[in-house]
């Protein structure tokens, strides 16, 4: 019985192996080049099955993308240009990364934004409060000069008689 | 602390509340296409029909018309097929074929089988008009203005509706009938 479950799970595990990216074999000159190709092919999303990079996709249209990247990186295109191209043709979409542009700002910042204005909001209620209990005690009683030796002096009388 | 400050959490609850429900009507599916109001890509292709006739942009220039991507292993262009008929019969709007990734003699037998709706073909086997086009699948339909200008793009199936909204989109043009 052990064995059948040993076995088995060796099984699953192999199967793990076996869901690696799409492969298609691509031949680089350089390895700087290949490591850029990985690069943009993980960073560009498939038009066409949205939940998946064109690394991963076997849909004909990534294969086309990452059959294109491969061709303008052997023709000595930057990896921008290579992008902007993507861009051109899929819009933002293909974008894992959006870019930052004012349309992008409440996106790329908002976060941030919030976090400064829940800030601005503890600093005030922390002001409001303490300015609060400040005017509480200004408003206190509080003895004139006279009255303050007055007091003293009672005081003094009453250990007196201690 | 006015009490309508208490409040103030709970209207952003409702605001984010209202985006994300509008979120749940949107098609992810349904991209924006990149070319909307710019040119046709330029492009250099071999004719469907007669292989050593070379298309150009040139070739439909000049007039509106409706280019539509297709090829034998989409079956939903086989579901579209009898729209494009019925568009090419209006003789409105002249249509024109990318045959997209597709092996010559089937699209050819495809053509005498259901009949022919297109002006001409061209025959894209790479794909790599089709990649300058942005397009990501088959069908998928553009509306050119005369001057070569992307005006409109359909993805999936044209139905009579989206027939009748192209015409609808021509005529907010104002007579480009010649």
């Amino acid at each position: 019985m052990l064995k059948i479950k040993i076995i088995f799970g060796l099984l699953i595990l192999l199967s793990s192996f076996m869901l690696s990216a799409a492969i298609d074999v691509y031949q680089f000159d350089d390895p700087e080049k290949e490591k850029r190709f990985q690069h943009l092919t993980f960073e560009l999303r498939c038009p066409k099955c949205q939940n998946q990079n064109i690394a991963d996709s076997n849909a004909e249209i990534s294969q086309d993308l990452r059959t294109k990247i491969f061709q303008m990186l052997n023709a000595g295109k930057s990896d921008d240009e290579i992008v902007d191209y993507m861009v051109e043709r899929y819009g933002d979409f293909v974008l894992y990364e959006p870019r930052v542009k004012p349309q992008t700002y409440l996106l790329w910042f908002g976060p941030g934004l919030f976090l400064l204005l829940g800030l601005l909001v503890v600093v005030l209620i922390i002001r409001s409060r303490n300015k609060a209990y400040k005017e509480a005690n200004d408003h206190a009683p509080s003895l004139s000069n006279s009255e303050a030796k007055t007091l003293d002096a009672l005081l003094k009388t009453k250990q007196g008689k201690k | 602390m006015p009490r309508l400050l208490l409040f103030i959490p709970l209207l952003l609850f409702f605001v984010l509340a209202a985006f994300l429900w509008k979120g749940l009507s949107i098609d992810p599916r349904e991209l924006p296409s990149a070319l909307i109001n710019k040119p046709f890509p330029e492009f250099s292709l071999p004719a469907l029909q007669q292989p050593e006739r070379i298309l150009t942009k040139k070739d439909f220039i000049g007039r509106p018309v409706l280019v539509n991507v297709w090829a034998t292993w989409c079956p939903s262009c086989r579901q579209e097929h009898e729209q494009l008929l019925v568009i090419a019969q209006a003789e409105e709007l002249p249509v024109i074929g990318l045959n997209y990734k597709d092996e010559r003699d089937l699209a050819l037998q495809w053509l005498q089988q259901l009949g022919n709706p297109y002006q001409f073909n061209i025959y894209d086997e790479e794909g790599m008009l089709g990649l300058d086009l942005g397009v990501y699948g088959a069908p998928e339909t553009y509306l050119l203005d005369a001057q070569g200008i992307i005006r409109h793009r359909h993805v999936g199936v044209l139905t009579a509706q989206d027939w009748l909204e192209l015409k609808l989109i021509i005529k907010g043009w104002g007579g480009v009938e010649n």
